[in-house]
């Protein structure tokens, strides 16, 4: 439902109204309010119509839908605003000669000779007598939690949306999804307090590691924010499937496991890519669980039983300690707009995936 | 639904029993990871809450005392968010659902920033809200109106609350515009056609149907507000302070930021552990409560609302 419809019914299945009909009641005197909806035959402010109008509406209701237009881009401001002092604050990295002195783009990405050491290496270290800011050992450890977390997410979330939408009964239904919508409301640093008090014991105690803190501890831990992200769009997705197509099955005599497999799944493909896309950026960009679990040490090794530094607890952990427009707080804010800028990428093609889906789905229906 | 009434009336399949119990376990087991996040924390911080917990201020370096200073924060943060982020979230939903065309690039623009402010990380956030509220803005008021005095040029309640605000106004938009979808058209048209302008259909006859929902949003919102500690960090939260925050532009102390704090800088874990499990219940029964009463109130919502419409 939206404007267009109510102009078609004012404009009488299209054909314009003529002002004249509605406005030829003769008017009490003393409305000077309006109340009485019927003392205002004028149309809407919808710009397709606007020529049909003799009266327009009251000037504090114009002055209210003015207020309404401008706070409804309020999102697309806070967006420009974001990426505007995010990108204003790490902007030196690219001009500022003083900063240049300590680090550039280039030493960031590139792998580079530092003094006492044998070979070149990837070294984060920014505080220390020659500041080293190797971004490689964060990214090669943001990339190992997050793959960790997606891989024990992604297959629970969409067997469980795939149970609950296609076996599950009414009841269990309403026992699961609360219960999967309370583990979304979780602060995440209550997950990340869980991981470090309790989760980080159980694992080594089971697996022997040397540090207590890793990247297996960091991932299964974020693997809890990412599972009801994943589960709710995958659920949703499956649920559009028309029920057409599962008819249309079951009259082929496919049992339900062939229907859930060979058609269900299929045609919720979209939505179910959407889902692990949006659970992909939740996971990318996650900080209060990675910062407490992770173990924070700045080492570039493919090693789940590592200890790792993320791209977003590097920022949470080191910011407060810098000076402020220093070469240290320029890579920083560098650093978030990488994270911004990469998340949003993945967001992006969720989206666009679920709106696709969507119009798949409108259409075969 | 489709199980039941689909499911074929012969044996089930060996596929099907693989099937279910593939997609069954894994249900259960993520039932089973928040039974024991729930139970290790009631168990563990249970003993330790007591009303004293909930109304003194911490003491002896966090090893003793309660965490009124944290509650307190916690709420006047959620309050100022809310007043913040309500008008804004609702004002936005109401022009993309009911005023603007759905294939207008305005629109489409609205609509995209909408789900990508979703999903941009909460740190981003708190960068964000350094550069923006605490120096350009604050920085900015302390040069024009306190002669450079460093007033609301620094770490505070407010610039935290707004930070908070654009974090949560995707999921006010979002809940509003369900509110506003589940009211149904006959009402507008029936209104139209009494001659109500858009406006006054808006304010009279639809807003006043969607106050559930939207009331939803606003729950949904406090309960993310109420958690998230990455945006306040650089905004304005304060590990201890003496004093309850006085006014806007003073720092304060809140409930996700102290289980930060006492989990990873704590100089005797043992000593805190305790205060910290309460602190973490305190916490989760927080946010549960109020996610609770939001499915409650959009159950009841949806349950008013195919009575209405058969």
């Amino acid at each position: 439902m939206n404007g267009n419809d109510i102009e078609h019914a004012r404009t009488a299945g299209g054909r314009p109204l003529s002002p004249a009909a509605g406005s030829n009641t003769p008017r009490p005197a003393t409305k000077p309010d309006g109340h009485l909806a019927a003392d205002r035959p004028e149309i809407s402010p919808v710009a397709r119509t606007r020529r049909l109008e003799s009266r327009r509406p009251p000037l504090e209701e114009r002055m209210t839908e003015l207020a309404i237009r401008v706070l409804a881009y309020s999102a697309v401001a806070a967006m420009i605003l974001i990426l505007i002092f995010i990108a204003k604050e790490a902007w030196p990295i690219l001009t500022s000669a003083a900063i240049h002195r300590e680090v550039t783009l280039a030493k960031m990405w590139f792998i580079q000779q530092w003094p006492g050491y044998d070979a070149p290496e990837h070294v984060w270290q920014p505080v220390s007598e020659i500041p080293k800011y190797g971004v490689w050992p964060l990214v090669v450890g943001t990339i190992k939690v997050t793959l960790i977390a997606m891989v024990v997410a992604v297959p629970l979330a969409v067997s469980a949306a795939v149970f609950v939408s296609q076996y599950a009964g009414r009841r269990t239904r309403e026992i699961v999804k609360p219960a999967i919508e309370f583990l979304a409301g979780i602060p995440s640093v209550v997950l990340g307090f869980f991981a470090l008090m309790v989760m980080a014991s159980w694992f080594q105690d089971t697996f022997g590691f040397d540090s207590r803190l890793n990247a297996l501890v960091a991932g299964v831990a974020l693997s809890f924010a990412v599972i009801p992200v994943v589960f709710t769009v995958c659920e949703e997705a499956l649920g559009a499937v028309p029920r057409s197509y599962v008819e249309a099955s079951a009259a082929l005599g496919a049992a339900r496991w062939q229907t859930i497999t060979r058609v269900v799944l299929p045609a919720a493909a979209p939505g179910i890519a959407a889902s692990i896309a949006l659970g992909l950026g939740r996971a990318f960009g996650e900080t209060m669980i990675v910062l407490m679990a992770s173990g924070n040490a700045a080492i570039l090794s493919a090693n789940p039983a590592e200890s790792v530094r993320t791209l977003s607890a590097t920022i949470a952990a080191e910011l407060a300690e810098v000076v402020f427009g220093g070469p240290h707080y320029t890579v920083l804010f560098t650093l978030a707009v990488l994270l911004f800028i990469v998340t949003f990428g993945i967001n992006f093609i969720g989206d666009q995936a679920i709106a696709r889906m969507k119009r798949k789905m409108g259409v075969a229906q | 639904m489709k199980g039941s009434s689909l499911r074929p009336s012969r044996l089930p399949h060996a596929g099907d029993i693989v099937l279910w119990l593939a997609t069954g376990l894994a249900t259960l087991l993520v039932l089973v990871i928040l039974l024991v996040i729930l139970i290790d924390v009631v168990k563990n911080g249970a003993p330790r809450l007591t009303l004293g917990f909930l109304t003194k201020a911490p003491s002896d370096g966090m090893t003793a005392g309660g965490i009124f200073p944290a509650i307190f924060g916690t709420v006047a943060l959620v309050i100022l968010m809310t007043i913040a982020a309500l008008p804004a979230g609702v004002a936005t939903a109401i022009y993309l659902h009911e005023y603007a065309s759905p294939t207008a690039w305005g629109t489409r623009i609205v609509r995209i920033a909408v789900n990508n402010l979703a999903g941009v990380p909460s740190i981003v956030f708190g960068l964000f809200g350094l550069g923006f509220f605490v120096q350009f803005v604050g920085g900015g008021m302390d040069k024009i109106f306190y002669g450079g005095d460093k007033v609301f040029g620094q770490p505070a309640l407010i610039w935290a609350a707004l930070t908070m605000a654009i974090l949560t106004l995707p999921v006010v938009i979002v809940a509003t515009e369900e509110a506003l979808s589940n009211v149904s058209p006959d009402v507008r048209l029936a209104s139209a056609a009494l001659g109500a302008t858009k406006f006054q259909t808006v304010s009279r006859v639809v807003l006043p149907q969607a106050v559930p929902g939207i009331l939803t949003g606003a729950i949904l919102a406090i309960s993310r507000g109420a958690g998230e500690v990455a945006p306040i960090l650089f905004t304005g939260a304060a590990y201890f302070l003496p004093t309850l925050p006085h006014t806007v532009h003073d720092q304060f102390m809140q409930l996700g930021y102290h289980v930060y704090v006492l989990a990873t800088q704590s100089p005797d874990v043992d000593a805190t552990r305790p205060i910290l499990y309460a602190t973490v219940l305190v916490l989760l029964v927080l946010t549960f409560a109020l996610n609770a009463s939001a499915i409650l109130v959009r159950s009841r919502m949806r349950r008013h609302l195919s009575r209405a419409h058969g």
